[in-house]
């Protein structure tokens, strides 16, 4: 039987198109920005929500061994439900400093939010236009990021901080 | 002596309406080339979302400080990833998305020569 080359280049290709297809179906395509985890943080200025004269930037997040950065807001309804795992970190592990950046917000809603659910951060900072948002990677709120002493981020959270996230928390930071 | 003040006045705010209006061209043309992450098949400059608001306060700022439109596409993708701009730099990862259409369009060609010289071929015979 003769099989032209043509038709040996015909079947080929399709077996290619279709391997190229099926590798498309197999890759997760729902974005997020967790590539980020390895890359260090950006340079920030962040001035806190009570008063102006206090300011923090990067190189403070260097003196604690972890330091989790949250973005949260009053208006965020999943930032309510996962404050009480804030507040647990905040208690059971010391060596994390909690930092939050309370975004696009009122800032008297801000502290009635902390008021009424708690304070779990060393530091409240304030983003009121979004932009150190950006500088972050953030694309909705809540979001977290974790980093080390040497600004490396270690973990990012897109949403709220749930059991299994907070178990992750307290497994790396063991 | 008023006409001439009248006139460098006009020429001030004329050139200056431009270079605002050349800015804003050149501002639209980056949000336009942006995608916009939390929208459904929206651009940065077609969203009215809060992070289409933020992205284009950052371009700006950007922008104002003399940064490159390159630049400013580098910065964002060390964030967002390629995702966040509609043409994504060549890499290994998208490599067959460049080169894929071209393979095409050669395999395309070939395969009409093929055909072209079989039919010559039985016309001879």
């Amino acid at each position: 039987m003769k099989i032209s080359i043509s038709k040996i280049i015909i079947f080929s290709f399709v077996i290619f198109l279709l391997s190229v297809f099926w590798m498309g179906l197999k890759i997760n395509n729902n974005y997020d920005t967790k590539s980020l985890v390895g890359n260090k943080i950006s340079k920030f200025h962040l001035i806190e929500i009570y008063d102006d004269a206090q300011h923090i930037s990067e190189d403070d997040l260097k003196k604690k061994k972890f330091t989790l950065i949250n973005f949260f807001a009053s208006w965020c309804a999943p930032c309510r439900t996962e404050h009480k795992y804030l507040l647990k970190l905040s208690k059971e592990r010391k060596k994390i400093k909690i930092i939050g950046i309370n975004f696009k917000d009122k800032k008297n809603n801000a502290i009635n939010f902390l008021e009424e659910l708690g304070d779990p951060y060393s530091f409240v900072g304030k983003d009121s236009e979004g932009r150190i948002s950006i500088l972050f990677g953030i694309y909705g709120i809540p979001e977290s990021i974790l980093v080390d002493s040497n600004l490396t981020i270690i973990k990012k959270i897109v949403g709220p901080i749930d059991q299994i996230q907070y178990d992750e928390i307290l497994k790396i930071t063991k | 002596m008023k006409l001439k003040i009248f006139i460098l006045l006009f020429y001030v705010l004329s050139v200056g309406l431009t270079h605002s209006s050349e800015n804003q061209t050149k501002l639209l043309e980056i949000y336009k080339n942006l995608r916009c992450l939390v929208c459904q098949g929206q651009s940065i400059a077609d969203s009215n979302s809060d992070f289409a608001a933020t992205i284009k306060l950052v371009v700006e700022d950007q922008f104002n400080e003399g940064k490159t439109e390159d630049e400013i596409y580098s910065f964002l993708i060390s964030k967002y990833g390629e995702w966040i701009v509609y043409q994504p730099t060549f890499n290994k990862n998208n490599f067959l998305l460049w080169v894929l259409p071209y393979l095409i369009f050669i395999f395309g060609g070939f395969i009409i020569f093929l055909i072209v010289r079989k039919t010559k071929y039985n016309r001879v015979n």
